[in-house]
């Protein structure tokens, strides 16, 4: 029974100082509630947005490396919906109705044999953060904690294009290479990634699955959906077109309220931000992407006569494969490649308590990687993960102290 | 010394610097004035506690030779949807009653940096929508030349306080002529800025792809003047990106008219009513200093109103959608309500025209009905928008002039209870917000002693010169003195 799937995924641009339309953190993470906020991004009257230049940079960059284009123009829309956790009670995001005039439209990334295509990648704010019940309150409190709000957020929508689970999870291990190759997210970091899935089998309905915000997850319920869908069948039922959200504890998918699947969202142009011209600083931003993954493995096997699998692991490591980069000669390569490999990422693996339950990484054809999801989310929880490898330039970790996050020069770019 | 009200702000500053005028004394005359006449007038809904000592500490700096500034001392009345960081921002309406603003608006800050003082906040129609300030949750100002009569709206406190004397200048906003409007009621000088030239930052949002703070004041160049404290570029507001540096406003209030070419609209020079007439010998009295006045007719005109109102609606629905009673409001447990309850149950208490905009505006963007409402609005704007930049290009204009509303100012309750009638009051208004260009209300005459003021509409971005041709009117304008209170 074939399936269709097509995800819709939320990354928080985590590496830039400040939110995308005022000068508070972007990392918000750690923070007593309600501190990393001011008057633009708790909506106060009067206040505008002012677009962070930076933040549409880095979503460029994401674009372009998931073989989008870049239109000349980009503008911002309201998406007018009520929420508690929404300080203006419209989230400012982009849209293609009116021509595109996202930040992308129209890539693709080869997922095995098959062309997963990139619809639409959008630049908009994360809104607040919900507390339901005790945690910091009573127990039947609902409390809001705006930290979070107007942080940078870059939603990516692929087509109906996976096929399975296991698809799913490629595609997200790919995806998850090349953020962190771009050094513009910190995936591993609690929600900075999240994920919908729209399911459907066999031309049924389909069946949305929001809020999933582990990497693990994502696989089953998507597995769950499918087996769900493939049940109805055999009974002779119909799949209701819905939205379902997944139950971490019970590992299913539930149904949710159909109200909120057909709210009507009155998009309307955001004025307070003029369209902005990027087609000058497109070509810039091209220019200065990091190496890609796929382009380094190349490099690997043609040039240095790396081991396909070898290359593989290599490459994907952006810190290590720049260690590699800086120290190999025309001799050392095979050498300097099984110590990093072998030696290296291996002392580290096993110093270092993995966290299972984030999206700290995808499962790999390399048997090393893939020992690393055979934890699962019941063990040990998240420490403090410093200091990892997977947080090494570019991405750096915060320290203890918290001290701010400067962007590191490895992967900044020149715009104008 | 004794107190002159009616000092223009180039005279008042001059006095304060070189210690002919007293600041401390002005401001003390004015909050006399205030505390006499704004019982009946009810121009202002809060006052600043703090103007006084401001005034005072504003003579000691100029006794010591410090730069006082080119406002310096001048009592400056705030619209009340205009943020300050001493006081309340309330926008008249029950729903931000108790909200205080941690900041000041743009506007404000820079003309405190220039020596103005804040003395209070005025009436003003429910978070700007109306035109003749009875919409105001505190109740109704009164028009200083007649105050059975409304002093016209939104900014209608502001303008009933310059027009009495009860400040040097104020700070009106206006989205579909709310300067404008009350400025021709009360026989005071509103100009609404160029889109993007004063920064909206701290103007708490209605129809915010429209609207823009302005100066009314008792002449062109104390408007001009205020425009080179406020206007220019300002990082807290994107859309202010293009206004390039302040100043300049006064540069070309002596030019005169001599061979420019102004617009004039044949249906807006009726000879059967009085203000059509006014109009005409506006147009005469231009002519007559060297203009050529030509006649101009834009095709679509007629549409505009129509489209404000529906964009101004949908902008507004969004606007105020964050007042949900969450974090301003008034006490409403919000316990036992479905989501949907919440929220109409939160607004119940916003005044009529509030609701019915909120309600048009979450119909008209909405699935099903933008196509036939926002959408078309959208595209009507660009239509008058292309039409007006092609009848300034090819007819070779200046400006357009009208009366700036068509009627004289009415009585209070007249037409509240028709919206469609007050709506018609913004016909010769909105192109200039629709459009993006300044426009300027200029008092010229009265009519059965009432105010008219005639309205210039100019080149984006050249509100300079705009206030030249303000100024060569307000000159041939008769003298019609001051209300008598």
């Amino acid at each position: 029974m074939s399936a269709k799937i097509g995800l819709e995924i939320h990354c928080q641009l985590t590496t830039l100082n400040s939110k995308l339309f005022c000068a508070c953190r972007a990392d918000y993470r750690g923070m007593a509630p309600n501190t990393n906020v001011c008057a633009t991004c708790m909506g106060l009257p009067g206040t505008l947005p002012r677009l962070n230049g930076e933040a549409v940079r880095r979503a460029a960059a994401i674009a372009l490396s998931l073989g989008c284009e870049v239109p000349g123009t980009l503008r911002f829309f309201r998406k007018n919906y009520f929420y508690p956790d929404l300080p203006k009670n419209y989230q400012i995001t982009q849209l293609d109705l009116y021509g595109p005039s996202s930040v992308g439209h129209g890539g693709s990334v080869a997922v095995g044999d098959r062309t997963v295509s990139i619809e639409r990648v959008q630049l908009e704010e994360d809104p607040g953060r919900i507390v339901y019940g005790g945690e910091g309150g009573s127990a039947g409190d609902t409390l809001v904690d705006y930290n979070r709000a107007g942080t940078p957020l870059v939603e990516i929508v692929t087509g109906p294009d996976m096929r399975g689970a296991r698809e799913v999870r490629e595609f997200l291990g790919i995806l998850h290479d090349m953020l962190e190759n771009l050094g513009v997210s910190d995936t591993s970091l609690e929600g900075a990634m999240r994920a919908d899935a729209n399911v459907s089998i066999e031309g049924g309905n389909r069946v949305e699955i929001k809020n999933v915000t582990s990497f693990h997850d994502i696989g089953r319920a998507v597995e769950y959906e499918i087996a769900r869908q493939a049940g109805n069948v055999e009974h002779g039922l119909e799949t209701v077109q819905e939205t379902r959200q997944w139950d971490e504890r019970r590992r299913t998918t539930v149904g949710a309220r159909s109200k909120e699947a057909d709210q009507d969202y009155r998009y309307l142009i955001e004025h307070d931000i003029p369209p902005v011209g990027v087609s000058g600083a497109v070509a810039q931003i091209r220019a200065s992407l990091p190496e890609s993954i796929a382009s380094r493995r190349r490099r690997y096997a043609a040039e240095d006569g790396m081991q396909a699998q070898v290359a593989d692991v290599l490459s994907s490591e952006p810190h290590f494969a720049r260690l590699y980069d800086a120290a190999r000669t025309g001799e050392n390569s095979r050498e300097l490649a099984n110590i990093i490999t072998t030696d290296l990422m291996g002392l580290l693996e096993t110093r270092e308590a993995r966290d299972c339950s984030r999206w700290s990484g995808p499962a790999r054809r390399s048997p090393r990687r893939s020992t690393r999801w055979a934890c699962g989310p019941s063990m040990t929880p998240a420490r403090s993960r410093a200091p990892s490898r997977r947080s090494w330039p570019p991405t750096q970790r915060p320290s203890p102290t918290r001290a701010p996050r400067r962007r590191p020069s490895t992967t900044s770019w020149a715009w104008s | 010394m004794t107190a002159n009200l009616a000092l223009g702000l180039a005279e008042y500053a001059e006095g304060v610097r070189s210690g002919d005028v007293s600041a401390e004394e002005q401001m003390a005359a004015t909050l006399e004035r205030i505390a006499r006449h704004d019982g009946v007038l009810h121009a202002y809904v809060s006052l600043d506690p703090g103007a006084l000592g401001e005034a005072a500490r504003v003579d000691r700096d100029a006794r010591a030779g410090r730069d006082v500034g080119p406002l310096a001392g001048a009592p400056l009345a705030v619209k009340d949807n205009i943020c300050v960081s001493r006081g309340p921002t309330t926008c008249c309406s029950r729903m931000l009653e108790s909200y205080r603003s941690p900041y000041d608006a743009t506007a404000v800050s820079r003309l405190r940096g220039a020596g103005a003082i804040v003395v209070g906040k005025t009436n003003m129609d429910e978070f700007a929508m109306g035109i003749t300030t009875e919409f105001s949750s505190f109740g109704p100002s009164r028009n200083p030349w007649d105050t059975d009569r409304v002093p016209g709206g939104s900014s209608g406190g502001s303008a009933v306080a310059v027009s009495a004397l009860e400040c040097a200048a104020a700070l009106g906003s206006d989205t579909g002529g709310s300067v404008r409007n009350p400025a021709s009621f009360c026989s005071i000088v509103g100009l609404k800025p160029t889109y993007g030239r004063v920064s909206r930052h701290g103007l708490v949002s209605y129809a915010n792809s429209i609207e823009q703070i302005g100066p009314m004041a008792r002449s062109v160049r104390d408007a001009a003047m205020m425009m080179d404290a406020m206007a220019g570029h300002d990082p807290m507001d994107d859309t202010t990106r293009r206004a390039g540096p302040a100043g300049g406003h006064t540069a070309h209030l002596r030019d005169g008219v001599e061979g420019l070419v102004v617009g004039v609209d044949a249906r807006e020079v009726d000879r059967s009513t009085c203000v059509g007439r006014a109009a005409r010998r506006a147009a005469g009295a231009l002519e007559s200093l060297g203009a050529s006045v030509v006649d101009v007719d834009l095709a679509h005109e007629g549409l505009s109103v129509a489209a404000y109102y529906v964009l101004t609606a949908a902008e507004a629905g969004s606007n105020l959608a964050r007042y949900d009673n969450i974090r301003y409001g008034y006490d409403m447990p919000p316990d036992g309500y479905e989501h949907g309850a919440y929220v109409t149950a939160a607004r119940s208490r916003l005044g009529p025209e509030v609701q019915r905009r909120m309600i048009l505006g979450g119909f008209v963007p909405s699935a099903g009905h933008a196509g036939r409402y926002y959408l078309k609005a959208l595209r009507a704007r660009d239509v008058l928008a292309s039409e007006a930049d092609s009848a300034f290009s090819s007819r070779g204009l200046a400006c357009m002039l009208s009366p700036t509303v068509p009627v004289p100012p009415f009585r209070v309750g007249e037409k509240i209870d028709d919206p469609v009638e007050l709506f018609r009051m913004d016909s010769n208004t909105v192109l200039a917000n629709l459009t993006g260009r300044p426009a300027v209300s200029v008092p010229f005459t009265l009519c059965d002693g009432l105010p008219v003021g005639m309205q210039l509409v100019g080149r984006a971005g050249e509100d300079a010169r705009l206030l030249g041709v303000a100024a060569a009117l307000e000159g041939a304008a008769d003298d019609m003195g001051v209300p008598a209170l």
